[in-house]
């Protein structure tokens, strides 16, 4: 059984439909309050998956995710450090990803909980804005995005999601050690101006992870489009599998094979 | 943490900061108070923004802006442990700079602060942070510098601009200042001392009972204030001000609706009971068994399915968004976001609608009233609202409206809606003696006190001052921990009833829920935000983010413990007393003991007069020979029919994952769909359709056919979309002028008698409703402006299988296209008459009958696959659906006009494509189904007609009545057209 610990905090808002995503590919998911893992009533270790959902966690006032970072690098540090020593996945979607660039654990060059390298910007447009857009999948070692066929197709709904490196060093080590998993395109895979690249982020980067592949995060939301009826067009397109259930059901069977 | 170290720093820091300490004790003492800046490194799109808002309020100014974001912190912190706090919780380092240095208010150019008492909802993350770093105990508080560098201009010039930019842009005194050099941090409120205050009132003659109403803002009517007079008299005593202001509240316009209760004179004929008489009379007659609660509780509730019912509540929030209009929209989705977890034990939140009725934003700027704001200014900030809002509580937002009329300058109509999901075990409270009264949520400040009785006058210029504390600005966060505590709570059984803290607050909530049984209240255990608030302000007090739930005694600990576990406030401020009396304490002193009865059925109806005379308006002179495909581009532009896009696409629309129709739709997911559909229930497919209708500019002819129209359009929208119109349920949402003025209530009457007559035929019920009176505008010159009479009306279908649904956008070429419905020379009110500037008279009308029967068809032959693609007729009538349904798709259609059902009454092709007449509906049909189709209309004897193909060049051809080609427009050029209309005015 794999079992996913689904992380909640005050603000959080997508991890009902993510423990759905989670529930439709065969794992337990189960909800848990960060409170409950500080004051050691659950603990991270029952898990083989971490996922940190979307939402605004505490409200995203100061800059997205960046009060969960601080508890996460504070109160939680050493259950994570040893959740990814043992090997296991972690997965943040939009605000998640958030969290975890800004607590170091993406891009995690070197270990977990670097100091922060990338971020995740104000969009160009400066307002919130949700629409759907095509994802080239990269050859990266992420266990989530294996054996996917771009374009994905995937909605984004935030305001803070410009990818921007702290250097032009990082950006190419980014590229170098091929931790980068997504990148916005186009349906024809032409460069992607805006609103296909729909927040300016530097290189078209949506997704990345560490050099192991184990800890991915993404701003589009793949728990949104599990179920065809979700797909802006299924009343004129045909669709086949929501694309979505690919990166859930990747890391379930790897938890499943390896955990 | 060292203490005692000495900082030189401080020696430049203002020392008025700091009350009541010597320089001494001040160097000496903590807390230390530490100002950190922060700044963007990188491209600032919000700087970016106002730079490009500054060029629109006034021409020739440019300007460079600089934001700073500023964090006042003061605690026991050394200048190391502020850097510290800077870097780790503040600052970005990947696009940010932060300086730490000692707090100087106004160091920095224009430094924008909230005023003392509004509510900062960033300030409890970082709180958390500090305590995560070990820092407890800091006092917060935020705000923003602005640097401008004006272009090309004198120092002068440069001042007289930024004074406009700060009063037009950045500051709303109703809840900012511009903080000046050296003003206090902190404010430290005052403790409350304890005083019972006596009104005096049974001594008092008639005029001075007038005197003290209006004076005390009680707005109270002179027979009220002289039944309250009475009823003290037999008492023998004066009442207390607690007493009083519980009067006021409970027999408020907004909490009685006194106006429909009353009895009303329409030209001899007398009205009791206006929506007793109509709306509820409807609802009562067709008892339709799936209709589960209906006007009684926080919300209507219909059935969803064997396990669930879904309730729905719209409510208006127009004066507080007059005043401010971020917070007032935001507060008002935060309010009626309360009425779902208010209804029944508590519904899950599954969807908000928003509809804003809005003065042009093109509007120019010295045609805005002095004390108004720009129509762009409110637009910008009620849409920041609802999105900051919504979002945040997750839940999605997609389906609304904006409307655009000149009428709506100086009091702009916000209205906001929820849908909740709640299980059908759980739709009944139980009030008993012996249950304790638990407040859950936000603290309790001054916010909004005469919130309720405010709402009942008329917005005059001296409101923001009167009324500064009318308008917050909420914190979702709040909402939502709130939100996840109660349904949690709700299914462990945890509690009896509970009800929302909204107009009137804890007067309101709780001597509601308790109005039969009574209660007893210590208003002293109300947690506060700041000291020194008194029991009649803590009683009336209308703080956002709170819920009152009454709970039995043994459940009551394992409820404070959830609340606790989840970071949410909750303390038992009372009990139920089965006494029948409201008795309030403060310490231990009693400061109201009222009878609930008198309390709550005291008021008294008002009795109006009200006249109809049906104004006299003309058609205005269209030239002939008009380029219609021209015209067309035209009304694709105007502010109602242009994509609302920018809007939209600010809102989550799809968060929980539930959406089943998005509010756009077809190739490019750019085309207006007509209604959004959610699945709530993850892995069913059964569905809920939501839509909305309003014609305000109909009502300026006759708000009856206003009414008529907006529910026939509401209707539509659902249909249109697939719903089956035997299982649609409405919502009311009136929104009037003064019932004072003879002509303007009888306009009410007339709409409210409207929606009996017309859901009668559509054999549709109301489950909810909402009005809001008085929404006028007096000017300098006294002259008062009232709104367009508008009636908002909300549609709710439940649907078994959202995936028998369909959407406006033109599937393939070679399919045929159907007009349902009759067209009759109806341009009254029509977008294309305000396009030739005049209102008209033939206003469209509705044949409900044959209405629904067209319903039945559409609807059916959605759900059996008949039709793929379905598209209402509204706003600029046929034209214009045909135009949309093309560039949607990015396929063409041919169209004769001459098919058209009706075509014999038109002699001028433009009055045909462009009337707005109801109970109309375009299908395409692909060839295969055309017996199908046509038997299902022939079997409802509808007019059901094949007006032409759609086409693979993605052109719109229209040929006229005379078999000439009237239109040719391409797909794309209409689509940029209306895509780019209302952004391009923005």
């Amino acid at each position: 059984m794999v079992k996913a610990c689904v992380l909640f905090a005050a603000g959080t808002n997508c991890d009902q439909e993510s423990a759905y995503a989670l529930e439709l590919v065969g794992a337990v998911p189960e909800v848990v309050h960060v409170n409950r893992l500080r004051s050691g009533e659950q603990k991270l270790e029952d898990y083989q998956i971490l996922l940190i959902p979307g939402g605004f966690s505490y409200g995203d006032y100061i800059a997205s995710g960046r009060v969960l970072a601080t508890e996460l690098k504070h109160f939680l540090r050493d259950q994570i450090e040893q959740f990814i020593a043992d090997g296991k996945l972690v997965l943040g979607i939009c605000n998640g990803f958030q969290v975890l660039v800004k607590c170091g654990l993406l891009p995690a060059f070197e270990r977990p909980f670097e100091p922060q390298a990338v971020t995740l910007d104000t969009n160009d447009s400066g307002r919130y804005e949700d629409r759907w857009v095509y994802l080239r999948v990269e050859d990266s070692p992420a266990i989530f995005t294996r054996n996917i066929t771009s374009p994905m197709y995937l909605p984004v709904a935030h305001a803070e999601g410009k990818f921007l490196a702290r250097s032009a060093g990082i950006l190419a080590r980014l590229g170098d050690a091929r931790q980068v998993c997504l990148r916005y395109t186009t349906l024809t895979g032409d460069p992607p101006a805006f609103p296909d690249n729909p927040n300016g982020s530097e290189d078209d980067i949506a997704g990345i992870c560490d050099p192991s592949g184990r800890i991915f995060g993404l701003m589009p939301h793949p728990e949104r489009f599990v179920r065809r009826e979700q797909h802006p067009r299924w009343h004129r397109e045909r669709i086949d599998e929501p694309h979505g259930i690919a990166i859930f059901r990747n890391a379930v069977e790897y938890a499943r094979k390896n955990l | 943490m060292v203490h005692g170290s000495l900082f030189p720093e401080l020696e430049t820091c203002n020392q008025k900061l700091r009350t009541n300490l010597t320089h001494d004790e001040f160097r000496l003492s903590w807390p230390v108070l530490w100002r950190i800046e922060i700044t963007k490194t990188t491209a600032d799109p919000e700087a970016k923004a106002l730079e490009s808002d500054i060029r629109d309020i006034a021409a020739g100014i440019t300007a460079d802006v600089r934001i700073t974001r500023l964090y006042y912190l003061e605690g026991e912190i050394s200048k190391a442990e502020a850097e510290q706090i800077a870097a780790e919780v503040l600052c970005d380092p990947v696009c940010e700079a932060a300086s730490v240095r000692p707090a100087a208010v106004g160091a920095l150019g224009t430094e924008v602060l909230y005023n003392p008492g509004v509510m900062d909802p960033s300030v409890a993350g970082i709180a958390r942070s500090l305590s995560d770093l070990g820092f407890e105990r800091v006092e917060i508080r935020t705000g923003r510098a602005y640097e401008f560098q004006f272009g090309g201009r004198g120092r002068r010039a440069a001042d007289s601009a930024r004074s406009l930019v700060v009063k037009g842009l950045l500051v709303n005194p109703v809840i900012q200042h511009t903080a000046s050099p050296g003003e206090p941090v902190f404010v430290r409120a005052q403790p409350y001392r304890f005083r019972r205050n006596v009104v005096k009132l049974c001594g008092l003659t008639a005029p001075e009972l007038e005197r003290l109403s209006k004076e005390g803002l009680l707005a109270l009517n002179r027979a009220e204030m002289s039944a309250l007079q009475k009823y003290f008299r037999k008492l023998g005593r004066d009442p207390t001000d607690v007493e009083l202001e519980s009067f006021a509240q409970t027999w408020s316009e907004h909490c009685q609706h006194k106006t429909f209760k009353g009895v009303i004179d329409i030209d001899g004929r007398k009205v009791k009971n206006l929506l007793k008489s109509t709306v509820f009379r409807l609802t009562e007659e067709l008892n339709r068994p799936w209709c589960l609660s209906v006007f009684h509780d926080n919300s209507g509730v219909i059935e969803f399915d064997e396990q669930y019912g879904i309730s729905f509540k719209v409510e208006t929030h127009n004066h507080p968004s007059a005043l401010e209009p971020y917070g007032g929209a935001a507060t008002g989705i935060g309010g009626v976001i309360r009425d779902c977890l208010g209804t029944g034990l508590g519904a899950r939140p599954i969807l908000n609608t928003d509809v804003f009725c809005l003065a042009p934003v093109d509007t120019r700027s010295d045609e805005v009233p002095r004390g108004v704001l720009h129509p762009r200014r409110v637009m910008k900030g009620v849409v920041a609202g609802v999105r900051d809002y919504g979002n945040r509580m997750g839940i999605p937002t997609a389906n609304g409206a904006v409307y655009f009329d000149p009428g709506f300058l100086g009091n702009p109509l916000v209205f906001c809606g929820t849908l909740g999901l709640i299980p059908r075990d759980k739709l009944a409270k139980q009030v008993r003696p012996g249950q304790q009264i638990v407040l859950l949520g936000g603290r309790t400040g001054r916010d909004g006190i005469h919130g309720v009785t405010f709402a009942s006058l008329e917005l005059h210029q001296k409101s923001e001052e009167i009324s500064g504390g009318a308008v917050q600005i909420g914190n979702p966060i709040e909402e939502k921990k709130v939100t996840d505590v109660v349904l949690a709570a709700r299914d462990r059984n945890l509690f009896s009833a509970i009800t929302d803290c909204g107009g009137g607050g804890l007067s309101s909530a709780v001597g509601e829920l308790a109005s039969e049984d009574g209660c007893e209240v210590w208003l002293d255990r109300v947690p506060l935000k700041y000291a020194g608030l008194s029991p009649a302000e803590i009683w009336i007090s209308e703080a956002q983010e709170r819920m009152v739930v009454f709970a039995e005694p043994g459940s009551v600990k394992e409820l404070l413990r959830l609340a606790a576990a989840n970071d949410v406030e909750a303390t038992v401020i009372g009990r139920v007393t089965g006494k029948g009396r409201l008795l309030l304490k403060f310490r231990r002193q009693v400061v109201a003991d009222i009878e609930m009865k008198f309390l709550h059925h005291g008021w008294r109806g008002s009795s109006k007069k009200a006249h109809w005379q049906r104004p006299e308006t003309a058609d205005p002179s269209v030239p002939t020979g008009l380029d219609l495909s021209g015209e067309v581009l035209k009304l694709l532009q105007a502010p109602n029919i242009a994509s609302k896009e920018w809007v939209v696409r600010q809102y989550d629309h799809e968060v929980q994952g539930t959406s089943g129709m998005k509010p756009f739709c077809g190739q490019g997911n750019t085309g207006p769909s007509d209604a959004c559909v959610v699945m709530p229930v993850r892995g069913s497919l059964r569905g809920c359709v939501v839509g909305c209708g309003l014609c305000p500019r109909y009502g300026l002819i006759d708000p009856y056919w206003m009414a008529a129209s907006a529910i026939d359009e509401a209707l539509r929208n659902c249909v249109a979309a697939g719903a089956d119109i035997e299982r649609i349920a409405l919502l009311d949402n009136f929104c009037w002028g003064s019932p004072d003025r003879p002509d303007q209530l009888a306009g009410l009457v007339r709409a409210a008698e409207a929606c009996y007559d017309i859901g009668k035929k559509y054999r549709v019920p109301f489950i909810s409703g909402k009005d809001s009176l008085y929404n006028e505008f007096k000017s300098e010159s006294g002259e008062s402006l009232p709104i367009p009479p508008t009636l908002l009306i909300s549609a709710v279908g439940v649907i078994p299988d959202a995936s028998r649904t369909t959407t406006p956008d033109f599937k393939r070429a070679g399919s045929l296209v159907y007009l349902l419905g009759e067209t009759f020379a109806e341009l009254g009110g029509s977008e294309y008459f305000r396009r030739h500037q005049g209102l008209g008279r033939d206003v469209p009308k509705v044949d409900a009958a044959r209405g629904r029967r067209t319903m039945v068809v559409v609807g059916s032959a959605i759900r059996d696959g008949v039709v793929t693609a379905c598209h209402d007729l509204s706003d600029g009538g046929l034209g214009i659906a045909l135009a949309e349904m093309c560039f949607a798709g990015a396929i063409g259609a041919r169209i004769a006009l001459d098919k058209v059902a009706g075509s014999q009454r038109f002699k001028r092709d433009d009055f045909l494509l462009f009337s707005e007449s109801n109970s109309r509906f375009l299908c395409e049909v692909p060839l295969r189904q055309r017996d199908v189709f046509e038997g299902l209309a022939a079997g409802l004897r509808i007019p059901c007609r094949v007006i032409g193909r759609t086409i693979p060049e993605p052109d719109l051809i229209v040929d006229g009545l005379r078999g000439d080609r009237v239109v040719r427009l391409s797909a794309s050029e209409a689509e940029s057209a209306w895509r780019r209309a209302l952004t391009r005015r923005l």
